[in-house]
């Protein structure tokens, strides 16, 4: 699992058997000080989450599982709203 | 698996049923001499890991769902599976 703020919406008409109906969203997937990582992706939105949300994804087969039905063509899932997260302050990371 | 260090402690409210009462955390991966390797990402924990703690993180969803005992329809990848005492290396 990894974190993402999301950044758009998809509209998507045609879409595959088993996903009519699911809400798209365009995330970047970052760190945990909120640092972009990666490229941005398209994800299924399983928990109404709002644009510049910070979030947690589930990728590869377990994003299907996160959908319902399950046996969908998807390959990365918004699963949870992140309220915060406890981390160190980065500049005092080499104390440690 | 990966060998990580927990980062610290998340928490999400609105989140998938599959993930209510599972402890959630930022890991970081770390080589065999403990420097981060790569980008953190975020791990559930079966084994009551600590901030700070090195960690062996499997990254795979047959298992985790083999550990929960929570059926076949879970979506969760990542979980914090035992707690590394020390990693000896040539």
């Amino acid at each position: 699992m990894y974190l993402g703020i999301v950044k758009g919406t998809v509209v998507a008409e045609r879409k595959s058997t088993g996903l009519e109906g699911t809400k798209l969203l365009m995330v970047q997937p970052v760190d945990e000080h909120g640092t972009p990582v990666g490229d941005l992706q398209a994800a299924v939105d399983r928990v109404q989450a709002g644009l510049g949300d910070l979030v947690y994804l589930v990728g590869s087969r377990e994003a299907a599982l996160a959908c319902d039905p399950w046996f969908v063509p998807v390959d990365a899932a918004i699963v949870g709203i992140v309220d915060g997260i406890d981390v160190p302050d980065p500049a005092r990371r080499e104390e440690r | 698996m990966r060998y990580c260090r927990v980062v610290g402690p998340m928490w999400a409210t609105v989140k998938h049923p599959a993930f209510n009462g599972r402890p959630l955390f930022i890991v970081q991966p770390l080589d065999d001499k403990g420097v981060d390797v790569g980008t953190t990402f975020v791990a559930i924990d079966t084994v009551q890991a600590g901030v700070g703690d090195k960690v062996l993180v499997l990254s795979e969803g047959t298992g985790t769902r083999q550990i929960l005992k929570q059926g076949d329809i879970v979506p969760i990848r990542s979980t914090i599976i035992g707690v590394v005492d020390h990693v000896e290396s040539a």
